[in-house]
């Protein structure tokens, strides 16, 4: 015997399983990178978790608000936002080679 | 910061770099957690979430035609009400400004009507952007798009005061570049009964024309030059919200022209249309002041 519910639920609805880079590695988008510059860094220079306006305002949520903020360069897509937006002008974009 | 850290939505989406609308998606997503049931209707954010097989986000989320948003999310609720579980689950309806303002207007005025027990978030990147830069009635004046090559004739329709005139419980404006402000105003939402609207201007480097580093910086302009305040409307009383209250005050906003001429979609907006924001802001400040005296 046919169930014929679980029929109808693979025709109406695909049921989508949640993947890191669904778009694929989107680090490839850019060569430019940013990258941090720890001595300007504040939550490094004070020790204390503080600023992150990095972490904040990365669209792709790829910068972790640990001491030193890391950076996921595979997945950053070299928009720049964080280094307009911190205080310290301790980001700089620079070329990255990745393979 | 009492920001929830766990993420929604995973890297490596296919999103612009720089779009403000998946920053938006981001921080409502934390504010909602995962007791959430979303549904979406043909956009960008379609396009977020992912494609056959696969998606980047790590929540639940119904994809409904264009026109039905509004309806979707009233079948929704209507389920969980039936299985016992409405006052778990919080029903969000996610949709763009086509998507809202036209095509999906009448099912949200529906919903709303009903007082049915969801929130509705639009985020405005003023056009449609997911099939190549058309203009919506969310587009505001002089704005190029490809549907409107000498710029936009008609100024931009005002959903939140649509919305307002159901006679909801909670409406409020956001600002992708406010996030924080944007993250309270969903953990406060969340816990309100009934129709609760967003309306979120997003800014969309692609379709308004600027590099993806000024993301941020437009955004801002935008609440800044007193165009794009932001405020809620809880059971009818105003209230301004802490980014937008030094703009009561004339003086503190920036002209018009530094948000305008920021962005290439305004390239040739001519004299008299940057004449008709200065005169919209003033009468939009004034209105806010008069709300607030008198309530
Ligand atoms: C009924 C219907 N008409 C047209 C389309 C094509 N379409 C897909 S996304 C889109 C644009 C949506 O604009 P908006 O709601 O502003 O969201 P945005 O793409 O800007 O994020 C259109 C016209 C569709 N999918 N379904
Ligand atoms: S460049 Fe853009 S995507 Fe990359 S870390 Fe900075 S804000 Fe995030
Ligand atoms: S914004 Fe700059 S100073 Fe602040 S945490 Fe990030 S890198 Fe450090
Ligand atoms: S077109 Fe605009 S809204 Fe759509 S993904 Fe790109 S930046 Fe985001
Ligand atoms: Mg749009």
């Amino acid at each position: 015997m046919t169930d014929s519910k679980k029929d109808y639920q693979k025709i109406l609805a695909s049921v989508q399983k949640p993947v890191i880079g669904e778009a694929g590695k989107t680090g490839t988008w850019s060569i430019l990178k940013p990258i941090i510059n720890l001595e300007k860094c504040i939550p490094v220079k004070s020790g204390k978790p503080s600023c992150y306006n990095c972490w904040l305002y990365c669209p792709e949520a790829v910068i972790t608000r640990t001491i030193p903020p890391q950076i996921d360069l595979d997945y950053c897509k070299g928009c720049g936002i964080c280094v307009e937006e911190c205080p310290a002008k301790a980001i700089s974009m620079e070329v990255v080679k990745t393979e | 910061m009492d920001i929830v850290e766990e993420e929604f939505i995973n890297p490596g989406t296919r999103m612009c770099a720089g779009c403000a609308m998946q920053l938006i998606y981001r921080f409502a997503l934390k504010a909602l957690g995962p007791n959430t049931i979303l549904t979406v209707p043909a956009s960008c954010l379609t396009v977020l979430h992912g494609m056959q097989g696969f998606c980047s986000t790590k929540v639940s989320v119904l994809h409904t035609p264009f026109a039905t948003t509004g309806a979707a999310a009233s079948g929704i609720v209507a389920s969980l009400e039936e299985k016992g579980l409405a006052d778990n689950i919080c029903v969000v309806a996610f949709a763009g400004d086509g998507g809202t303002s036209d095509i999906g207007i009448q099912a949200l005025s529906g919903a709303a009507e009903r007082g049915t027990n969801f929130i509705y978030a639009c985020y405005d990147n003023e056009a449609y952007m997911n099939t190549g830069v058309q203009r919506s009635s969310s587009t505001p004046l002089g704005a190029f798009t490809a549907t409107t090559p000498g710029g936009k004739i008609r100024p931009k329709k005002n959903m939140p005061r649509i919305l307002e005139a159901h006679g909801i419980p909670y409406v409020a404006t956001a600002n992708g570049s406010y996030p924080i402000d944007l993250y309270d105003k969903f953990k406060r939402a969340r816990d309100i009964k009934g129709t609760r609207y967003f309306h979120i201007l997003s800014a969309c480097p692609p379709g308004w024309r600027f590099d993806p580093k000024d993301t941020i910086y437009i955004g801002r302009l935008a609440t800044e030059t007193g165009f794009w305040p932001l405020y809620e409307i809880i059971n009818g009383k105003f209230v301004l919200s802490q980014p937008s209250k030094k703009f009561l005050d004339p003086a503190k906003r920036k002209d018009i022209e530094q948000y305008l001429s920021a962005q290439k979609r305004f390239s040739n907006i001519s004299k008299q249309d940057i004449e008709s924001y200065r005169n919209y802001i003033r009468d939009q400040w004034n209105e806010i002041k008069r709300r607030l005296e008198n309530q």
